[in-house]
């Protein structure tokens, strides 16, 4: 990974950059608005790492922000610029070293019940058949094999998968192991889907393919969607609001609202409407230099 | 294992078939005449070399006046508790090495100091411990084959894909779960390539166990044979060993395929 440069070394490290004084204040004043109504809370969340040469790295500085239920938000940035850290806090996979996430109102401490998670890869298991590989969250939640049986077949219908059951991942293409790793993160009806670059290793015909199908799956089962990406037109496309984040140390630069009705068509990406999105959420990007 | 590479690219429980063994099998016919020819045209006397027919006939008779048999059935035993008693040590010490980081830096490296000792130097020992039984030759047989089990083990348990853990500690699965659903099947293809080697080594040291003391098993008959230059039968009883170990590995083989088949091709697998 070439080192981009970072900000701290043109003037040592932001403590309250402009940007997210205002996103505090935007949260702030949105949880006055509607009291309660948040799912995810974001509270000054900051990560520090520890280097290989022992010096702290601040992976993520100080990101506040606030979710609401059912809305589709994309967190995009440059590559290795932390949105895979604060993904992993919202999970609970990584505890933040300062602030907190909260998750309807309550700090999360660890992995919650009713997160559904798709990795950048599909992470599937390939001694397990497709059935089989969605069928896991309800068997490491316990439930009765009908119920699980029940709720695998229902998900591998919702992403296009059926007839697919008995296969095994070798067999598939990697966008088809991706939306078997979709089924098996909507397996348990989460009330939140993360997802950590779901399509970045696919082509761009498929991706915008999964892109298609995704607005699909995230209008049918209504779910609350965290998308990490660093495609700025997968952001515009599939958002209700795009957080751009700046490169290390990662703060929210600005929140994009995108007001295009769903659903979106992909000619629709051709449009004015649409590229002055992209062309606005581009020059955020741009702005310090990064990507 | 050579043999059975060329079927590796096709699709699992793909068979030995016919016409893909065909040219082994003629290759392996091929040799042996030109065995017979050779100790034919260069008068090679008998009690040095036999011809592969005097052997094949050695070989019907020790079968056919069952005197193989007992031998036979003796060895098989001794091999057969050798590697159970193997997988079990070796699949038990393999886990907790590979699971419990404490035990990976005092235990393992005795092993590994254990390991640079010749084990089949232990046999004279093992005969004085264990008596000139079937004991002896079983303990010998698993201390052999022990050790590439317990490191296949502790390979395949390091090797496990972090992401997938990373997944299960997301849907909240305690680590027994961890282990079953994940670190366990990840391990499969490593204990399987352990368990073919084992076997073939467990066989290598019911044979050494015999060779020092013993006055059954094929081994003991070996000795027994060479004592009276008895070429021919030394032979009849390499074939019947060389029959045994090939038996096994192919049992082992048709369990691996069964249960691993999803790892050859796991390279296509963006997971």
């Amino acid at each position: 990974m070439t080192a981009p440069i970072r900000r701290e070394d043109l003037k040592g490290p932001p403590i309250h950059p402009r940007d997210n004084v205002v996103t505090l204040l935007e949260a702030k004043q949105n949880q006055a608005q509607a009291a309660g109504s948040e799912l995810i809370e974001f509270d000054r969340v900051a990560k520090v790492y520890r280097a290989a040469d022992g010096r702290p790295v601040r992976a993520v500085d100080s990101v506040s922000g606030t979710i609401g239920k059912g809305e589709f938000v994309s967190i995009l940035g440059p590559s290795g610029c932390g949105k895979s850290t604060l993904m992993m806090m919202l999970a609970g996979l990584l505890r933040p070293t300062e602030g907190e996430v909260r998750f309807k109102g309550r700090a999360v401490t660890g992995p919650q019940e009713g997160f559904g998670i798709v990795f950048q890869d599909a992470v599937l298991f390939p001694w397990r058949d497709v059935l089989a590989n969605v069928k896991l969250p309800s068997e490491v939640l316990g439930l009765s094999s009908a119920e699980q049986d029940r709720r695998a077949r229902h998900m591998i219908e919702l992403v296009g998968l059926s007839g697919f059951e008995t296969k095994y991942p070798h067999e598939l293409s990697g966008g088809m192991q991706q939306r078997v790793s979709i089924a098996r993160a909507l397996s348990l009806d989460p009330s939140l889907l993360v997802m950590d670059e779901p399509f970045g290793a696919l082509d761009a015909m498929t991706r915008e393919q999964m892109n298609l199908e995704l607005q699909r799956i995230s209008l049918e089962t209504g779910a609350t969607v965290v998308f990490v990406t660093h495609s700025i037109a997968e952001a515009a496309f599939l958002s209700d609001r795009v957080f751009v984040m700046s490169g290390r140390p990662s703060t929210v630069r600005e929140i994009v609202p995108v007001d295009i009705p769903r659903p979106r068509r992909i000619e629709q990406m051709n449009t004015d409407e649409f590229g002055r999105y992209v062309t606005h959420l581009r020059g955020l990007l741009d702005a310090k230099g990064e990507m | 294992m050579s043999t059975a590479d060329a079927t590796e690219l096709k699709p699992f429980r793909q068979p030995l078939t016919m016409p893909r063994s065909l040219p082994a099998v003629l290759t392996a016919g091929a040799l042996l005449v030109v065995w017979e020819a050779s100790v034919h045209l260069l008068s090679v006397p008998a009690y040095i070399l036999p011809t592969p027919s005097t052997v094949a006939m050695r070989v019907y008779q020790d079968l056919a006046s069952g005197l193989i048999i007992p031998h036979f059935w003796l060895t098989l035993v001794e091999v057969v508790v050798g590697f159970l008693i193997a997988v079990v040590v070796g699949v038990g010490l393999g886990t907790a090495v590979g699971l419990v980081p404490a035990l990976d830096r005092t235990i393992y490296p005795i092993l590994l100091a254990f390991q640079t000792v010749p084990k089949v130097a232990i046999a004279p020992l093992l005969i004085i411990w264990f008596g000139y039984g079937m004991h002896s030759k079983a303990i010998m047989a698993a201390l052999i084959a022990f050790f590439p089990i317990l490191v296949n083990v502790i390979a395949g348990l390091k090797t496990t894909d972090s992401r997938r853990v990373l997944l299960m500690k997301a849907l909240r699965a305690n680590p027994f779960q961890i282990y079953m659903k994940v670190r366990l099947p990840s391990m499969l293809p490593y204990l399987f390539a352990g368990l073919e080697v084992a076997i073939v080594f467990s066989l290598i040291g019911a044979i050494v166990g015999e060779f020092v003391g013993a006055s059954v098993g094929l081994g003991s008959l070996i000795i027994q044979r060479q004592a009276v230059v008895d070429v021919a039968g030394v032979f009849s009883v390499l074939t019947y060993l060389s029959l045994m170990g090939l038996a096994m590995s192919l049992m082992v083989k048709f369990v691996a395929d069964r249960l691993t088949f999803w790892s050859r091709s796991q390279d296509l697998v963006g997971a």
